[in-house]
């Protein structure tokens, strides 16, 4: 059954976005689209060393999505550049560097545009394997680490008051990012990951009244994305992931829509919080 | 100058000792000396920029102090209004999942601490919708469900109307009786301070007198520290200082000398320097020059 290629890409790709999607929502909490950003462009550069190197790809990407998000944290606490302006510096010229290094190594003959815009047709059971394996693993990790990585999100200095080790959860919570990064490199392309990171976020945002259901709510429609998306790019000859990316698109402007505005009645809350003589 | 007069008996929940914090360049608050007991309330005042916040984050730890020592129980359970607390607008927050931010929270004690700060329509309400004053109080609600030993507020009642906030100082007082945690206040409200608290330290970048407010209020330290009003009902706070810290950290004097460090018996003179108050105005900005105290390892210890 894993034979069909497509089949295996529908797989993977719905595999990345119900991980996505949570770990997303806290991405766009952080306000850390940017940082998002930085960590996979820096994955060319992970793909460029592994070739280099001769070691698995997605190892790779983790490894130097790892050092880049612990060179940010370092270079953050010293602080004497602003924190936008080392975030491009760090993800243009990892980028740049990753591209250099691929051209200067002549012996490879790789197809780029798989790397930055994914590529189904690439997706291996070793690559399944790795998204539910590593992304459960994701997943599990963010559960435990969830109270004090969401209280550390609305105040650092509340949550270490509290004794709740924000530093640490923030620190874990870059290596989780490292690893999605890693993980969804293939489906969606180095380019384009951070998408799947941010829309299928703030889409859930309009239909969701708490943390933990915006997260369930962003993850679904991270999956319905990838599904619509790898469709279309079968039917149309399309990359997959600009393909997958436009299908979030659809859904989030689909959320702006007035009908969206009552789905989260849906689920059981309602916006003003004006239900009198609720009581659990 | 004032020492530690009488103080409930107990266990100290939180000891500061000698500890001063510096940051890029100078110290933010120097040589305090202070302890938190088990069913005590002590309260910071002083001026904008005098190290309040800063105190009370070397306090609870956030904070490493540069000098001194923060001690705290092992184990202490501590709820923490910060100053400061904004909620991104992508945040889907309730107060309801709000007051379980870093714990679990059973529904009969959300009810039950939504009732006593008396926001219990708000329930389902979310949090950035709040006004000012609905906010403080959730954030009151929440650090008071944790049940802590310790309670840390750091102007819980800033936006909140005047008959709202002479209900949650009461609320705050309740709290102690009902749990018998240690509370550590900071207040800019010297006349509700002085009915409430069972000790007062009186910081402007150095301890400048601390011991209970009726021995605080009847002595001549404090009568030089706040001026004739300290006599009245002291609705608006003036913080008269007998001397001014300058920018690079010397102290001038009411008699127009110049020193490294100020000094607890230093000139009790005419010139009294005013550091204006503004109620709503709660960031850290130093309006009364270096803020800090002396520059000198000596200066503004006098704890």
């Amino acid at each position: 059954m894993l034979d069909d290629f497509f089949l295996r890409a529908l797989i993977a790709g719905v595999g990345v976005a119900l991980v996505a999607g949570p770990l997303g929502c806290f991405v766009v909490w952080r306000r850390l689209a940017y940082f998002g950003d930085t960590l996979s462009h820096a994955a060319l550069l992970g793909v460029a060393l592994a070739f280099l190197m001769q070691v698995n790809i997605t190892l790779s990407v983790f490894a130097v999505s790892v050092m880049v998000s612990l060179a940010l944290l370092g270079l953050q606490r010293r602080a004497s550049l602003s924190s936008d302006a080392l975030l491009g510096l760090l993800a243009h010229s990892s980028l740049a560097l990753g591209l250099v290094a691929l051209a200067f190594m002549s012996w490879v003959r790789i197809d780029l545009m798989g790397f930055l815009f994914g590529d189904i047709l690439a997706v291996s059971k070793f690559d399944i394997l790795a998204v539910y394996v590593g992304g459960a693993a994701v997943l599990a990790v963010l559960v435990m680490i969830w109270t004090p990585l969401f209280a550390a999100t609305i105040s650092r200095e509340l949550a270490e008051a509290e004794g709740l080790r924000p530093d640490r959860a923030n620190l874990i919570f870059m290596i989780l990012l490292a690893t999605v990064i890693a993980i969804s490199m293939k489906i969606v392309g180095v380019l384009l990951i951070t998408a799947m990171l941010i829309i299928p976020a703030a889409t859930a945002r309009r239909l969701s009244g708490g943390p933990e259901q915006m997260a369930v709510i962003a993850a679904l429609v991270g999956a319905i994305a990838v599904v619509g998306g790898l469709f279309a790019s079968l039917e149309w000859d399309t990359p997959s992931g600009p393909s997958i990316v436009v299908a979030a698109l659809v859904l989030f402007l689909a959320s702006l829509s007035p009908f969206a505005e009552k789905l989260p009645k849906l689920f059981g809350r309602d916006e003003k919080g004006s239900r009198p003589g609720e009581a659990k | 100058m004032l020492t530690t007069t009488t103080r409930p008996a107990g266990e100290d929940l939180v000891r500061l000792t000698g500890a001063g914090v510096y940051r890029d360049g100078r110290w933010l608050v120097r040589g305090v000396d202070l302890a938190v007991r088990r069913s005590e309330i002590v309260t910071l005042i002083g001026p904008n920029g005098s190290g309040k916040s800063t105190t009370a984050k070397t306090a609870l730890g956030i904070v490493t102090p540069s000098e001194g020592k923060a001690e705290r129980c092992p184990g202490l359970a501590v709820g923490y209004v910060p100053q400061k607390l904004s909620i991104d607008w992508t945040l889907p927050l309730t107060v309801e999942r709000f007051l379980s931010l870093t714990g679990r929270i059973s529904s009969r004690e959300t009810d039950r601490v939504l009732e006593a700060t008396g926001i219990p329509h708000l329930r389902h309400a979310e949090m950035r919708n709040l006004s000012g004053g609905e906010f403080q109080r959730a954030l009151l609600a929440r650090a008071m469900a944790r049940k802590p030993d310790l309670l840390v507020l750091d102007e819980p009642v800033q936006g909140v109307d005047f008959s709202g906030e002479v209900a949650l100082y009461d609320l705050i007082r309740r709290i102690r009786d009902d749990i018998g945690c240690g509370i550590l206040l900071i207040s800019h409200d010297l006349h509700v301070v002085m009915a409430a608290t069972d000790h007062v330290v009186c910081l402007n970048g150095h301890v400048c007198c601390q011991g209970a407010p009726t021995a605080v209020a009847s002595s001549e330290a404090y009568k030089q520290l706040f001026g004739a009003r300290a006599d009245a009902t002291l609705a608006v706070y003036e913080h008269n200082h007998d001397h001014t810290h300058l920018e690079d950290g010397r102290v001038l004097h009411a008699d127009g000398s110049i020193t490294t460090h100020c000094h607890p018996d230093d000139g009790h003179h005419h010139h009294d320097h005013d550091h204006d108050h503004h109620h709503h105005d709660h960031d850290h900005d130093h309006d009364h020059g270096a803020g800090g105290a002396a520059a000198s390892p000596a200066g503004g210890r006098h704890a």
